[in-house]
């Protein structure tokens, strides 16, 4: 019962095997059913009893089992799963009837009582089928407004916070740890707005000169760092243009247009 | 029409789906179930007497202004909505068995149907017709099947309750009398097999 029969009638031949199509010429006609009509064997089974007019609850078995075969065989269906494991109960049926019984024999059970049971009940689940397609038949008749698709996940909102919520969580986060290290963070000491201003006032008085007449006169690292990225950024901005005369040469700083007013 | 009336059209208007009368109740404070029901009423009347193209229609549990069937040809012809793609047969049964018997599981419907389900459950489920509501308490605990509100809305139901009864059918689901399948009967056609 594990192959994937999907019955779809109408729909064409169904694929039973997983890959590309195969050429039913080349292969025999393996594993391409054509199932025109037929949703499984139940529904094959009670064609061939319509076909025969036979009451349901009487079945020849024998003769229903070689018709059933033959069908299945004709339609190409002999690869499927779910039809051949109702050919081999029609064909256990077929033999469990020709067993020798007492004529007396009360205790009779008849083997095709499970088999009218299902007939029956497949039946019944196929008059409603029915009965559910016309249903949806008349409903897709009424037109509803227009088919809307789902809203576009919108981002979430902003939060909205206040800082004495921010320290409260802060501080809940904190008493939840057990061994909670706190680190203090320094400023880092730069002076990047003294540097920019000093190299204004120097890009305002000469033309050119060397980067080194931004510095005070025993610089630290910091004010080293500070006076690059204020240069850096004058660049950016187009006040000055950096240059180098010489390849490891020193770098020097022309003025590039007027100033800005700021 | 009244002030509640019209608000009624007008949500059932702007609404997509199938509302219910409890949320409908909820556009007005002052407004009670009976005044809501009041307010269909007038308000189906209003569309049945006044001749219009679209009815206030019941179904999966709501209410929703759907078209008339007599212009669904036209519209669809000037490809101004599209209808619903028709399922299968094979969808249809497998639905059939759901609708009857859920919670079900997949050996059940299997059963019913004589074929493997997997494949139809599936697409069946990517509808969203039917959605998975437990797990049977037998062995490996399968999952239980059951239908959605989608499946109401698809046929035009208002309820399972309107599905027909089993009694109503032509073939009754029971056990096969026992004249009919009695040993004498069967012997009968012992020979017929040979």
């Amino acid at each position: 019962m594990t192959a994937p029969l999907t019955t779809t009638p109408g729909l064409g031949p169904v694929i039973l095997s997983p890959g590309p199509p195969i050429d039913p010429a080349r292969s025999g006609g393996g594993f391409v059913v054509e199932l025109e009509s037929f949703s499984g064997p139940l529904d094959l089974l009670l064609h061939l009893l319509r076909e025969e007019q036979i009451e349901i609850a009487d079945i020849p078995i024998a003769r229903i089992a070689d018709q059933f075969l033959s069908a299945i065989h004709e339609l190409g269906l002999n690869q499927a799963a779910d039809y051949l494991e109702m050919a081999s109960r029609l064909v256990r049926l077929k033999a469990q009837m020709l067993l020798p019984r007492n004529a007396d024999a009360e205790q009779w059970e008849d083997p095709r009582a499970e088999l009218v049971r299902r007939l029956l009940e497949y039946q019944q689940i196929r008059e409603i089928s029915h009965w559910m397609a016309g249903a949806a038949e008349r409903r897709s008749l009424r037109l509803a407004r227009g088919y809307l698709p789902p809203a576009p996940e919108v981002p979430p909102p902003p939060l909205v916070l206040d800082l004495q919520d921010l320290l409260a969580a802060v501080e809940r986060v904190i008493s939840a740890m057990l061994h909670p290290v706190l680190h203090r963070v320094v400023a880092r000491p730069l002076d990047v707005e003294g540097a920019t201003r000093t190299l204004t006032e120097l890009l305002a008085e000469r033309e050119e000169f060397p980067w080194t007449a931004a510095l005070p006169a025993r610089p630290t690292i910091s004010d080293v760092l500070s006076v690059l990225l204020a240069l850096l950024e004058l660049a950016r901005r187009g006040s000055c243009a950096l240059l180098q005369p010489a390849a490891f040469g020193p770098l020097l700083i022309r003025r590039e247009s007027t100033l800005p007013a700021t | 029409m009244n002030p509640l009336c019209q608000l009624l059209e007008a949500a059932l208007f702007a609404a997509s789906r199938p509302i219910p009368a409890e949320e409908l109740v909820t556009l007005d404070p002052d407004a009670g179930f009976d005044d809501i029901r009041a307010a269909l009423d007038e308000l189906r009347e209003h569309y049945d007497f006044g001749n219009h193209g679209v009815e206030l229609v019941e179904i999966a549990g709501g209410y929703q202004i759907l078209s008339r069937p007599a212009f669904a040809a036209a519209i669809e012809r000037a490809q101004l909505s599209l209808r619903p793609p028709r399922l299968t047969p094979a969808m249809m049964e497998t639905l059939a068995v759901i609708a009857y018997r859920q919670p079900v599981g997949r050996a059940e419907i299997e059963e019913i149907r004589g074929v493997s389900a997997s494949g139809v459950l599936r697409s069946l489920q990517e509808r969203g017709l039917i959605e998975v509501t437990g797990r049977s308490e037998g062995l490996g605990r399968p999952l239980l099947y059951g239908t959605t509100p989608l499946f109401l809305e698809l046929l035009g139901l208002q309820d399972l309750q309107n599905l027909p009864r089993t009694e109503e059918l032509a073939i009754a689901l029971q056990p096969p009398t026992p004249e009919a399948v009695g040993p004498d009967d069967a012997e009968a056609y012992v020979p017929a097999d040979r």
